[in-house]
């Protein structure tokens, strides 16, 4: 009996997966250019190759669940439903961009999707997840929070301390550890004593197990799997994602640290021409509908593109604006209820 | 009705606690133990666990948490044990607390509330005297408040937790003992002005915390010898409310700053160069600091008492303005 | 030259990888290029031919100046190509390798150094950057001696920023006084003039008028007094008859009667009753009685009650309880504070005998009552005790004299013994 390949998804659901892989895989590919061409400043760290991980989870998460993630944040973000323009125009610091052009590719945020950032410090997002799966927890509802974060992070301390917590207290949250191998140039075995990271999380009494990250079926239906055990008391749920970026780092980075060949190797496992391979194969997606789906994203990318370029910086008057909450703020909450006297 | 500074804490939890349910107590000790300074000592048992939560020993997650959960729309108070502890919790504190709403272009408010104990005195030594209400103070996008009076102890926490953005107050440990006689029905008190706390023309002395009492000993002593002094407790150190003691030091010409954190680049520092700013052509002499020795503060008792400002060296930075 | 870094502004190609008239598809590594971190590899974004190689190796060009050109066989721009920033040439131009910041070892680069200086300066503690050489590069050990003394420096007086401001304003050189403040600085005391502590109450606004006006008055208006004591009997006898059975709110007090008796008399001695302006006598348009109302706390007012010759005893009585409630109120209209033509001070509550009041400008009298007075008089060829009132008045000399100033006072006497006349 052979594992069904396509985990059962069915055919439109499939045909979204390819294509939110592939809308994060050329918008990637666009930002190298816009970096090298100085439109987009500081620091760019691209997905590429990561697509299945953030297309296999968004997929299963509703506008009320939350999302805490790095600063390789593009493929979640847009996998999350944020849209193509706002990202490209905070990478321009554009005010229309999500966060008004403060924040760059690191500093994605959008409340209307409960996108959480885009956090630098490496594991510093993993207690903000929890206090998010935390208030869902305590408002009763059904929400989830996902914390997605690379294997780098399993050596913050923040790390062990969210794990513990949020074991202890039964959160509803993912913790989505995106293992690419490297933490920036330190590769998994030079830095952890056990590289058994399931092992790791299951000793703080947490479900945990391993996913292929390059098949966008398996990380789908293991993100099912674990949302059903969460939503019925499971306790928070541990994936390890393996996966491989096939960039560097960042924009800069010579990536003496790993052998080219090993990058060659896992390009033979793309994740988007892995899908597309099976989709073709299996009858769902026609002959030519790849390219057409691929031209369409190209015209998704160049109207965000140039929606950047003619939208306009944020005011330097309005630099102290924000520091603290003004009427402008939506504060979640409101007055206080009233409770027993 | 007569409340030390402790039952006046224990009083505006109990408030919060009764008053909003979105609100809820978290931190090490604050349940089981009754707060490691009998600050919290039976609200679990009249409001549960789940109101009233003992967390891991674990700052920078409980912490974190508490920031997500505040985003997440309800409302955490986290007590951090002291400000000693609190720097493991730093990173949550500034790139994420002070940070959100700004960096998201004003997407996300984080109205959380910290509370931790801070200052010396109790021969406790290097790693459990600190105070760095000063240090957090130059953060933008929080609130730093330290409330010196048993009214303040009881209002201002209320005031904190209505605010959308975070609010830390600082408790001196030192001062659970002080009494007050408080109407009983709890008063709110704003937490965005300083107050004048003793009238005077010749010198005005700017502190908060326990530096007030201090400040109010040497007074005594002063008056004594025919200085009158004005005191203005600053109440909030971020953002500080300059207008109250620059127009102070504008009558007196004369100025004294005392605080319980070292010397360089202390709160003291920036009162100062916010007095040399403003109101420099009124001054009659350089503005004084009375401050903590630069040293980590030692357990033997009298080191300890030599490190830490004392009313007689308050007085004596008074005197050395008047010439 | 593309951007691999937040702080790259300049790299230098190291190689080409390509050829003229190869063929490259977009992705391909087609050079190397350093950083000032390390070598990096550059993908092209075009696909097509290399037609031109723009730039030689070992040329550090700035970020966005073009390397290669690619003939990618479509005229168009592909809306994919990298935009050129703005400032870039389309020309290439290789900027020299830049000369390295001059560090500060190097600033002694030049100059000439004699080991017996060099030792000098190691001995003396100085810092040889801070030397100024001679113009040939020299340095010798006479400006090594130099820099190691300390530069005499003018003592500069200290003077607080308070003292020097109270200095300017009172015109006061400051270098003549000697300072008793901290590091013997010249202080806000020691500055000649030094006001008392300032006071920490506010001077009261209404203090500050009243004085300004009895200063005015008394400064501008030469005074005249006159003063005439009257027999009240007969009037205190019929005013208690004309109050009795009325509530109290009805009564007439004798105030009042006085004030109709002013207002009576100014009316026919009308040269009483005006201003004095630009030198001449102005006769009022109508007799406007001011009546002085001492307010609780301190301060004074005075109320105008308009035609007072036209009330009758009640009617005045009504007016004058009116104004003088509003007035301690506070809530007298301003028009009720001007217009005046003749005024009334009357401090018989308060046992005074007599009192000579001070004119308010630009008026020409002021009438004074005292209090009653039981004193003996002649009735009847007998030496009887009757209640006395004395009135005075305080008058212009410019616009009258005592005649006219004494037919006045008569008059209001006059009336006032004819109780009939007023009530």
């Amino acid at each position: 009996m052979t594992i069904d390949p396509r985990h059962g998804i069915d055919d439109d659901t499939a045909v979204d997966l390819l294509s939110t892989m592939l809308r994060i895989r050329r918008f990637e590919e666009r930002c190298v250019e816009l970096y090298s061409s100085a439109k987009i400043r500081g620091f760019l760290h691209l997905y590429v190759g990561e697509e299945a991980v953030a297309t296999g989870i968004g997929a299963h998460l509703r506008p009320t669940d939350a999302v805490v993630a790095t600063y390789r944040d593009h493929g979640h973000a847009l996998a999350k439903g944020m849209t193509m323009r706002s990202v490209m125009a905070e990478m321009f610091g554009k005010e229309t961009g999500c966060s008004r052009g403060r924040g760059g590719s690191m500093h994605l945020f959008d409340a209307s999707t409960r996108f959480y950032g885009g956090n630098a410090i490496v594991g510093g997002g993993l207690p903000v997840a929890a206090g998010l799966a935390f208030a869902e927890q305590r408002h009763g509802s059904d929400a989830v929070a996902v914390c997605c974060f690379g294997e780098g992070a399993v050596a913050e301390g923040e790390w062990h301390e969210t794990m513990n917590l949020a074991s202890l207290w039964n959160l509803p949250m993912v913790f989505a550890c995106e293992n690419n191998l490297y933490a920036m140039g330190t590769a998994l075995a030079r830095s952890e004593a056990d590289v058994d990271l399931v092992a790791k999380a299951a000793s703080y009494g947490m479900t945990a197990w391993s996913v292929d990250g390059m098949d966008v079926a398996a990380v789908w239906d293991a993100t099912r799997r674990a949302l059903v055990s969460l939503r019925s008391g499971g306790g928070p749920v541990f994936l390890e994602l393996r996966t491989y970026r096939f960039r560097a780092h960042s924009m800069y980075d010579p990536e003496r640290y790993r052998d080219s060949s090993e990058v060659t190797q896992w390009k033979e496992r793309d994740p988007i021409a892995t899908w597309r391979r099976q989709l073709e194969g299996d009858g769902t997606l026609a002959a030519g509908a790849f390219d057409e789906l691929d031209a369409a994203v190209g015209d998704e990318i160049d109207d965000a593109i140039a929606f950047a370029e003619a939208s306009e910086v944020e005011p330097v008057e309005e630099l102290h604006r924000w520091v603290y909450s003004d009427d402008s703020t939506v504060v979640t909450g409101g007055e206080p209820t009233g409770g027993r006297s | 009705m007569k409340l030390d500074y402790r039952g006046a804490l224990r009083d505006a939890l109990r408030h919060a606690l009764a008053n909003d349910e979105r609100c809820f107590l978290m931190g090490e000790d604050v349940g089981a133990y009754g707060g490691c300074f009998a600050v919290s000592l039976g609200l679990m048992e009249e409001f549960g666990e789940d109101r009233v939560r003992d967390t891991p020993l674990s700052e920078s997650a409980f912490v974190g948490a508490g920031i997500g959960a505040a985003m997440g729309g309800v409302r955490p108070i986290v007590e951090i044990m002291t400000v000693n502890f609190s720097l493991l919790a730093l990173d949550q504190i500034l790139n994420n607390a002070a940070t959100y709403l700004h960096m998201s272009g004003g997407q996300f408010a984080v109205p959380l509330v910290i509370r931790m104990t801070t200052g010396a005195g109790r021969q406790l030594a290097a790693q459990h005297s600190h105070s760095l209400e000063g240090w957090y103070a130059h953060i933008p996008g929080i609130r730093v408040v330290a409330p010196a009076t048993v009214a303040d102890a009881r209002g201002m926490l209320w005031t904190a937790l209505a605010d959308p953005d975070p609010v830390l107050i600082f408790e001196h440990a030192a001062l659970f003992g002080v009494t007050d006689d408080l109407p009983d029905e709890l008063e709110p008190v704003d937490i965005d002005r300083a107050a004048i706390r003793r009238v005077g023309d010749d010198v005005t002395i700017v502190t908060y915390g326990s530096g007030l009492y201090r400040s109010l000993e040497a007074a005594d002593r002063l008056a004594a010898e025919g200085v009158s002094v004005e005191i203005v407790d600053l109440r909030t150190l971020r953002p500080l409310d300059s207008t109250t003691f620059l127009d102070s030091v504008a009558r007196t010409h004369r100025a004294v700053v005392v605080e319980e954190g070292w010397r360089t680049g202390g709160i003291g520092a920036e009162v100062a160069a916010q007095i040399s700013e403003e109101v420099f052509w009124d001054l009659d002499a350089p503005v004084g600091r009375v401050a903590t020795a630069e040293v980590p503060i030692p357990y033997a008792p009298h080191l300890e008492a030599a490190a830490l400002p004392s009313a007689e060296r308050v007085a004596e930075a008074v005197r050395a303005t008047l010439g | 030259m593309p951007s691999l870094g937040a702080d790259m502004d300049e790299g230098t190609l190291v190689s080409w990888l390509v050829a003229v008239g190869d063929r490259v598809t977009r992705g391909d590594i087609v050079a190397v290029v350093q950083t000032e971190k390390s070598d990096i590899e550059v993908e092209v974004f075009e696909t097509g031919q290399v037609a031109e190689l723009l730039v030689e190796p070992g040329t550090t060009v700035e970020v966005g100046t073009p390397l290669a050109r690619i003939d990618s066989g479509s005229t168009a721009t592909t809306s994919r190509g990298p935009e050129p920033t703005p400032g870039s040439q389309s020309e290439a131009r290789p900027v020299p390798r830049p000369v390295p910041a001059a560090s500060p070892a190097r600033r002694h680069a030049g100059r000439v150094l004699s080991p017996l200086v060099r030792r000098d300066a190691r001995r003396l503690g100085v810092d040889l950057g801070r030397v100024r050489p001679a113009p040939d590069g020299t340095i010798h050990r006479d400006d090594i001696a130099a820099a190691a003394m300390p530069a005499a420096r003018p003592t500069r007086r200290r003077v607080s920023p308070y003292a020097r401001r109270l200095a300017t304003e009172r015109n006061i050189d400051v270098s003549t006084v000697p300072g008793t403040g901290p590091s013997s600085a010249v202080v806000a005391r020691d500055v000649p003039g030094a006001a008392p502590a300032a006071a920490k109450r506010t001077v009261d606004p209404m203090r500050t008028a009243i004085a300004r006006t009895m200063e005015r008055s008394n400064r501008e208006i030469p005074h005249y007094y006159l003063s005439h004591t009257v027999d009240m009997a007969a009037t205190v006898e019929a005013l208690a008859a004309h109050n009795d059975g009325r509530s109290p709110r009805d009564r007439v007090l004798l105030a009042a009667l006085e004030l109709r008796a002013v207002a009576l008399a100014a009316r026919k001695v009308d040269e009483m009753n005006g201003s004095w302006v630009d030198g001449t006598f102005v006769p009022g348009d109508g007799v406007h009685v001011a009546t002085i109302v001492a307010l609780r706390g301190g301060g004074l007012l005075a109320p105008v009650i308009r035609d007072a010759d036209r009330l009758d005893a009640d009617e005045t009585m009504r007016s004058l309880g009116d104004v003088v409630e509003r007035a301690r109120r506070g809530a007298l209209r301003s028009s009720e504070l001007s217009g005046a033509t003749i005024t009334v001070t009357n401090l018989g509550e308060d046992g005074v005998e007599a009192i000579f009041g001070v004119i308010h400008p630009p008026q020409v009298a002021i009438v004074g009552f005292g209090g009653l007075v039981e004193r003996p008089v002649v009735a009847q060829g007998r030496i009887v005790a009757h209640p006395t009132l004395t009135v005075t008045l305080a008058a212009d000399h410019r616009a009258t004299d005592g005649r006219i100033g004494g037919r006045f006072l008569a008059r209001v006497a006059a009336l006032l013994r004819s109780p009939e006349r007023l009530l």
